[in-house]
């Protein structure tokens, strides 16, 4: 399947990527909107590592052999029909034990959405993930790699 | 077409039928459990308790998971023997089933130590969803309970009664709460937490009596003091409930001794979950770690092999994520190092409740405490199955922004480009 894999020779840092999903998340899809005006604030799926010079976006890596729909106390964490690992907001208790499970600590707690998990969708409803398209460096590829 | 048996129905057993339907889609699957419900999140009991969580939020799968996998369920009937000649499993009805491949996920059972008076009503354990819902029944505001334990189970058992206005003691014979999967620093933050909530924690005792007429009506410590309470909750541990494997040839430890396919010495035979003895790649040895995700790990792995695959359990050791009041804590491996071959460093930020600590044994991280700032520590989880030689980030290991950023370059494009080292 597809997934976003990040050129950390590209990447310059900027955020955007972070900026963009949580604007894909929004109920607006508006920037202003999203930042200004709507509560909770949807916290973004992608992260930026950075110690410079070097920087990368992370998110979820989608693994085939996922730790944290294994780990789930509840079964919320599943892959969908297109094979991404998304969480079932309604049964999610959080636990954490997701946070404990992921080795690329991937995973956010939304505490401001009634404690549940909060990671990578690949936006379902989007052509491709929102921080790819948005890279202003193409720092952030969507390839099939197996 | 094989016949697949699992004895128990939780998560070993969710996984094994899962890493069974990897494999065959054709083989019938009989599942057999004394519970008569569907798979639920037994974890959640204690929010069941506390009346947040409903039947929905228990249900460990959807409805249909059973039939989507043809599955078929015996529940609320007992596995009470194997007979490992004619591959049968005799049930308390005194019927029989048939296997050619037989897992036995059972789980644990509570211990409860002997003690003066234990035979009172009003003495619960805190297992089974059933516990829950009759120590619901009885946990009515202004009452008072004595929870024997101060492990997972009884605060979590103690967090659930407080939050239906129960009066709560907790007495632990340790010198600190939750002694598998924190440190003294981390206990006493916890502990501290659960005081500002009205636990009151009695430690360095446990209760030698149960008193009342039929009914309890309080208890008495080793200590010699006397707590009146109304109902008394014994969470001293669990034990691997092997009964079902007693008098075969099936050999048992402390739990169900399997090997790295998670097979029994009997041929067929597998064990998953708090009732197996697998392999622990931190402590180097066979142990019995009954926590949820090695539980469906296990289980998985079991089916997979049982339709024929060829796969090994490699993930085994300990690591729990749970929170008591909004304090999260994710605890892994060998917490508490004793001989000097370990290594220790550690942050405490008091005012925070934050504490880190992490365990390094020969340049591996062998386990870490994560008090309140548990953001990524899946990380260090990673670290440690992949038994990851630390050495050149070790000293970044703990710091707010430790991430692949800190790892060789080499590493981490393997591990987020799936570029292979050469």
């Amino acid at each position: 399947m597809k997934r976003v894999y990040a050129l950390e020779e590209y990447c310059v840092g900027c955020r955007l990527c972070e900026i963009n999903c949580t604007v894909a998340h929004s109920e607006s899809k508006d920037i202003i909107w999203a930042f200004k005006v709507e509560e909770p604030r949807p916290l973004p799926g992608i992260l930026v590592e950075e110690v410079k010079p070097i920087s990368f976006g992370l998110q979820c890596r989608h693994c085939d052999d996922a730790e944290c729909i294994k780990s789930c106390i509840t079964g919320a964490m599943h892959r969908d029909e297109r094979g991404a690992v998304v969480c079932n907001a309604d049964k999610c208790v959080g636990c954490w034990t997701c946070i404990m499970a992921c080795p690329y600590g991937t995973i956010k707690r939304n505490e401001d959405k009634g404690n549940v998990v909060s990671k990578c969708d690949l936006c379902p409803d989007l052509p491709q993930p929102a921080c790819v398209s948005n890279c202003p460096n193409e720092a952030l590829i969507y390839v099939d790699r197996g | 077409m094989l016949e697949y048996v699992i004895i128990g129905n939780s998560a070993a057993a969710v996984g094994a039928i899962e890493g069974i339907r990897q494999r065959d889609n054709t083989g019938s699957i009989t599942v057999i459990s004394e519970e008569p419900y569907y798979a639920y999140s037994r974890p959640l009991i204690s929010y069941l308790l506390a009346g947040t969580a409903d039947d929905k939020k228990m249900a460990y799968r959807d409805v249909g998971f059973y039939e989507d996998n043809g599955v078929s369920l015996l529940l609320g009937v007992k596995a009470v023997s194997i007979d490992t000649t004619s591959k049968e499993v005799i049930l308390s009805n005194g019927k029989a089933v048939t296997y050619d491949k037989l897992l036995i996920a059972t789980g644990g059972k509570p211990f409860v130590p002997p003690m003066k008076g234990g035979d009172k009503k009003g003495i619960y354990t805190f297992i089974k969803r059933d516990d829950a819902e009759r120590l619901k029944a009885v946990a009515k505001p202004g009452t008072k309970a004595v929870v024997i334990g101060g492990g997972l189970i009884g605060l979590k058992a103690a967090e659930g009664l407080v939050k239906c206005g129960v009066d709560v003691t907790v007495v632990e014979l340790a010198d600190r709460i939750l002694s598998t999967i924190l440190d003294e620093q981390a206990a006493a933050m916890v502990q501290e937490v659960l005081e500002g909530h009205n636990i009151n924690v009695i430690l360095n005792d446990t209760v030698t009596e149960v008193v009342g007429d039929n009914t309890v009506s309080g208890v008495i410590l080793k200590n010699g003091q006397s707590i009146e309470c109304d109902m008394v909750i014994t969470a001293i541990g669990v034990r691997p409930n092997t009964d079902v494997a007693a008098n075969t040839d099936i050999s048992i430890n402390r739990g169900i001794k399997v090997d790295d396919h998670m097979r029994a010495n009997v041929e067929d035979i597998y064990a998953a979950g708090d009732v197996a003895e697998a392999y622990d790649i931190v402590y180097e040895d066979q142990r019995v770690t009954p926590i949820w995700p090695n539980a469906y790990m296990q289980g998985e792995v079991a089916g997979r092999n049982m339709a024929g695959d060829d796969v090994v359990f490699d993930s085994g050791f300990a690591r729990n994520s749970i929170s008591f009041f909004g304090l999260p804590m994710i605890t892994a491996g060998i917490i508490k190092p004793v001989g000097n071959e370990y290594e220790v460093t550690s942050i405490v930020q008091p005012d925070k409740k934050v504490y880190k600590k992490a365990v390094f044994k020969s340049n591996r991280l062998v386990g870490f405490i994560r008090l309140t700032d548990i953001d990524r520590a899946g990380i260090l989880t990673g670290l440690i199955k992949e038994k990851i030689d630390v050495s050149p980030f070790k000293d970044k290991l703990l710091d707010e922004d430790f991430g692949f950023v800190y790892m060789p370059k080499s590493y981490r494009k393997e591990k987020l480009l799936g570029v292979k080292r050469k």
